[in-house]
């Protein structure tokens, strides 16, 4: 499978991501330079961490605007892959290419640490690996990861089994003491209606090998990889 | 020109210097001449004070490529073509006045330092220093500090990896914000900040040049200071963005050909960019100030010369690549400018167009004098350090476990989870030991090696004996290398001090760097490159003597890494290691319980040596599961942190305490570590100390859900681990 890791001034997790992709999981995986506008040829495209543009203004909101994310939502358009990782789910937010919006923390701080994170859909090509429920330990790093929408959009994300992934405790329960930022519903990732764009805080690509704490990440990638060979 | 006492006050030069500087040069200077000399020969600059003392560390070593001073940091090779680029630097005045943006700009300039020479920054480790948290200043000053560096880190896609924080009271009106970056580069591709080549160009690449920051070398860095609002325009403000940007740029031209070399602008900016760049590359330089871009109307070249505007970079050219280069900027949309270039006469010429504004011999403006003096130790340092013990009852029995948790939650113990977990220390994919242990362990991008990283002082040890407790630094350090698996390499150390024209500062200086040297050579571990920063001083008081020393050390293979965690029921726990003495002097316990910093220091180098040897040997060997450094709060406390981070218990029945409880619970002798081992290797374990004459003493085993000493403590390891984990955020 071919993936595309778009790179913005600011962009951070790029490298992260080729390394999981290519290296881990043996995948084909290109740097796509943010002015880039042809993703003809991937399969999938990634819009990685990091702080795009700094994140001056607002996480994501300069970074709508490049000349790629025109090409993204043709991409996506043709039902092909796209996810946004952290900063890159802020950044399809602003694009409008899925609901809601990342307010900061609740708490007004960065943070970084492990998490555990539950499966609330398996039936997409990025979970259909995992168990419903399943309980997948993958690591956040975000100021602005506090997910918010409003009341209608929330009842649409639910009812259409959107939310695919939420913080809970090491046991699976969606608790106040398992949300680290604020999120409505402890989400941490959402879909679009089609079910080929998703969004997330946490960062896959860092739960890629047992020696850097988890592997836990390799099932979403594993996932798509799957999926697409049928 | 008779120049003023407020002039020279103002550059923190002395009439005396005024004068050497009027007979070096044959004349007297002109001001923007007088500004550049301010500024190079400024303590933080020109090591006044310290470049005597400082040639008494070692920095020879097999694996040592870059020494301390010759470049923007210190190179140690790692094998595989690899070298570690390494350098800790303070930015305490700075985040003082104003600490998000001190802070901040601390972080991004020892980062450029290490980028500056082609290798790509992977870690940094904070070593912070604050005064008590019941001040709401303190908590103003951590708070802003710590966001500073979260928000500046964070940005550049650098892991956070460690570091430590202590609080004391000396350290109230003059915080300690020290930070350490480390890069991996190819070692035949690294840059050195060499201005050669005679007609070579002078690029100035990143930021446009504004009044913030003037004075920052002299003025913040190299005095003491009172009236803080004031000096608020001395302080930069950081672009954690642009920076990024020049991250990728100059790894990219680093890649390229047509540089001769690079050199960030830190302190005393384009002034000592330029001249010592120059003074390295053995030639002289010829700049036109108006080519520099401004941010800000009207400003004279002294301006130019000395702002300290942050995130920008030089690099030097040779001629028929500056179209390439600047495209290669142009595409990272960064400003690049030619505004000089290399000359053979070894004049730093600086012009505003036609007009010279400066001419000055480069070799006369590296050559700030060196100044050393005769003391002795001061006679309140005498007193200090004598403790009668006998005066100080001793714990009972019962007060045991009381006394363990007021430890755990005192702030120098307590899990320091309340600052890292704002920090990214994960990006990079190479974090694989993360905060919170000994030292940080990364893996070595497209290696199967390791590096452990830590940062170590203790600033209480060192006002109580500054040659000891700098040498502990060292030893600790070590052992805390040691603890993950993995063999010291190199230091990077920064010294903060007060005010070197004083005699008892001017002995705790020489004291400390005698003491590093000592052990450095005992434990055999070269010193690549440091900082020192001195005039830490509000009001005539002094921060404790605190050297800081940053270690980096080696492993074959990071999947063999060791850490703290105890982690099977069922195994042995032993102490191995140990020394004479009670290691209450200058303890946590002796300070928190009883309100007293008293009493002397112990260390036997070369018991640390072996203890240090054993430890490798077992771990590499696979004979113990877990190695903890016991060091603040001592024994129990070691243990509780091995319990938590292995969520176990623990249980002693059969330890014999002999002498005080006090002394052996909660002393803080160093050459110890907490081991643990599965029962049917616990012979082997001991077969090794006792090879190289060695203590080792079962303490108890790994099991249950309490922490348990019989007799002595008993406690619920929830309860341990509330107040240890509570201790820090509960006072912010």
């Amino acid at each position: 499978m071919n993936f595309g890791i778009v790179v913005f001034p600011g962009t951070w997790s790029d490298r992260d991501c080729y390394y999981a992709l290519k290296e881990v999981l043996g995948q084909e995986a290109d740097y796509i330079w943010h002015k880039g506008t042809d993703l003809s040829g991937y399969d999938c495209v990634i819009l990685p961490g990091g702080f795009s543009y700094g994140d001056y203004l607002r996480a994501g909101a300069i970074a709508r605007f490049s000349p790629v994310m025109e090409a993204v939502a043709d991409f996506a358009r043709e039902g092909k892959f796209v996810i946004g990782i952290c900063n890159g789910f802020q950044i399809l937010c602003e694009a409008g290419l899925l609901p809601g919006a990342l307010l900061c923390n609740n708490h007004l701080q960065y943070r970084c640490q492990w998490l555990n994170l539950r499966v609330e859909n398996n039936s997409l090509p990025f979970t259909q690996l995992c168990r419903q429920g399943q309980v997948l330990k993958i690591p956040i790093s975000h100021y602005e990861g506090n997910y918010y929408a409003d009341e209608a959009t929330l009842k649409e994300l639910e009812i259409g089994n959107r939310v695919v992934f939420r913080y809970c405790t090491e046991t699976g329960e969606i608790a106040e003491i398992a949300n680290p930022n604020g999120s409505l519903h402890n989400i941490a990732g959402i879909v679009n209606k089609e079910g080929n764009i998703l969004g997330m805080m946490p960062h896959p690509e860092r739960a890629c090998e047992a020696v850097l704490g988890s592997r836990d990440g390799n099932l979403i990638w594993e996932s798509l990889i799957d999926s697409f060979r049928q | 020109m008779p120049v003023s006492k407020e002039v020279l006050d103002e550059i923190a030069l002395s009439q005396a210097e005024y004068e050497l500087i009027v007979q070096r040069l044959g004349r007297e200077p002109n001001e923007v001449e007088l500004g550049m000399f301010g500024a190079l020969w400024s303590e933080h600059c020109g090591y006044k004070h310290t470049k005597a003392l400082l040639k008494l560390l070692p920095s020879r070593g097999k694996a040592v490529v870059v020494k301390p001073g010759e470049e923007n940091a210190g190179v140690v090779d790692i094998g595989d073509g690899l070298v570690a680029v390494m350098k800790i630097e303070s930015h305490n005045h700075p985040s003082a006045i104003e600490p998000y943006q001190g802070a901040a700009t601390g972080v991004g300039g020892i980062v450029r330092d290490i980028f500056t020479m082609g290798a790509r920054p992977i870690a940094l480790l904070n070593s912070l220093r604050f005064g008590p948290l019941e001040e709401a200043r303190n908590r103003y000053l951590f708070n802003g500090v710590v966001a500073g560096i979260a928000g500046y880190g964070n940005c550049l896609g650098i892991a956070d990896v460690g570091g430590e924080v202590f609080f004391a009271p000396c350290y109230t009106a003059n915080p300690l914000v020290n930070a350490l970056c480390l890069g991996i580069a190819e070692r035949q591709k690294l840059v050195m900040a060499k201005a050669k080549g005679e007609g070579n160009l002078l690029m100035l690449v990143g930021a446009d040049t504004g009044r913030d920051g003037l004075h920052g070398a002299s003025g913040l860095a190299s005095r003491t200071f009172e009236a803080e609002s004031g000096l608020r325009a001395a302080v930069q403000v950081g672009n954690p963005f642009l920076e990024k940007l020049l991250i990728e740029a100059c790894l990219e031209l680093a890649e390229a050909d047509g540089v001769v070399g690079m050199q960030d602008l830190g302190a005393a900016g384009l002034t000592s960019a330029c001249i010592e760049s120059a003074a390295r590359g053995g030639g002289g330089v010829e700049i036109d100030v108006l080519k520099v871009p401004r941010r800000e109307q009207g400003m004279t070249a002294y301006e130019v010369m000395l702002s300290e505007s942050q995130e920008r970079m030089l690099v030097i050219v040779k001629p028929r690549y500056k179209d390439k280069v600047k495209e290669l900027f142009d595409r990272w949309k960064l400003d690049s400018t030619i505004i000089g270039q290399v000359t053979g006469d070894g004049i730093a010429r600086i012009k505003e167009g036609e007009k010279v504004m400066a001419q000055v011999p480069v070799s006369l403006l590296v050559s700030a004098p060196v100044y050393r003096r005769r003391v002795s130790k001061p006679v309140w340092l005498r007193k200090l350090q004598h403790l009668d013990i006998a005066t100080i009852p001793d714990l009972t029995p019962e007060s045991c476990g009381a006394i363990l948790l007021r430890l755990l939650s005192s702030p120098n113990i307590a899990s320091k989870e309340w600052v890292y977990r704002q920090y990214d220390h994960q990006v990079g994919n190479n974090t694989v030991v993360l905060p919170g242990s000994d030292a940080a362990v990364l893996r070595i991008p497209s290696t199967r090696k390791g590096i452990a990283l830590t940062t170590d002082g203790n600033g209480r040890y060192c006002y109580l004996n500054p040659y000891l407790g700098a040498a502990m630094a060292v030893a600790e350090a070590a052992r805390n290398i040691v603890c993950t698996g993995a063999r010291p390499l190199a230091i990077t150390d920064c010294l903060n001090l007060g005010n070197p024209e004083k005699d008892d500062i001017y002995y705790q200086i020489k004291e400390c760097i005698r003491g590093l040297s000592r052990a450095c050579r005992s434990l055999g571990i070269p010193v690549i490159s440091g900082n020192v920063s001195l005039y830490n001083e509000t009001k005539g008081e002094a921060v404790y003597p605190t050297p800081v020393v940053g270690m980096v050390g080696l492993m074959k293979d990071v999947n063999r890494h060791c850490t703290i965690s105890f982690k099977d029921d069922g195994d042995m726990v032993f102490l191995l290691g140990g020394g004479n003495g009670d290691g209450l002097g200058g303890s946590e316990y002796l300070e928190v319980v009883h309100g007293m910093i008293a009493g002397d220091l112990y260390l036997d180098l070369d018991l640390e040596k072996r203890v240090q040897r054993c430890c490798l040997e077992a771990i590499s060997a696979g004979v113990i599961k877990s190695a903890h450094d016991c060091s603040e709060g001592g024994l129990m406390v070691a243990i509780a942190e091995s319990c938590l981070a292995g969520k176990r218990g623990f249980i002693s029945d059969d330890w014999q305490v002999a002498g005080r409880l006090d002394a052996t619970l909660f002393g803080e002798l160093p050459s110890r570590i907490i081991v643990s081992v599965a029962p049917v290797l616990a012979q082997m374990l001991i077969a090794m100390a006792v090879k190289r004459r060695l203590p080792v003493v079962k303490l108890g085993v790994v099991g249950g859900e309490r922490l348990t000493v019989k007799g002595l403590i008993d406690l619920p390891i929830k309860e341990a681990e509330d107040a240890w984990r509570g201790g820090l955020g509960k006072r912010m």
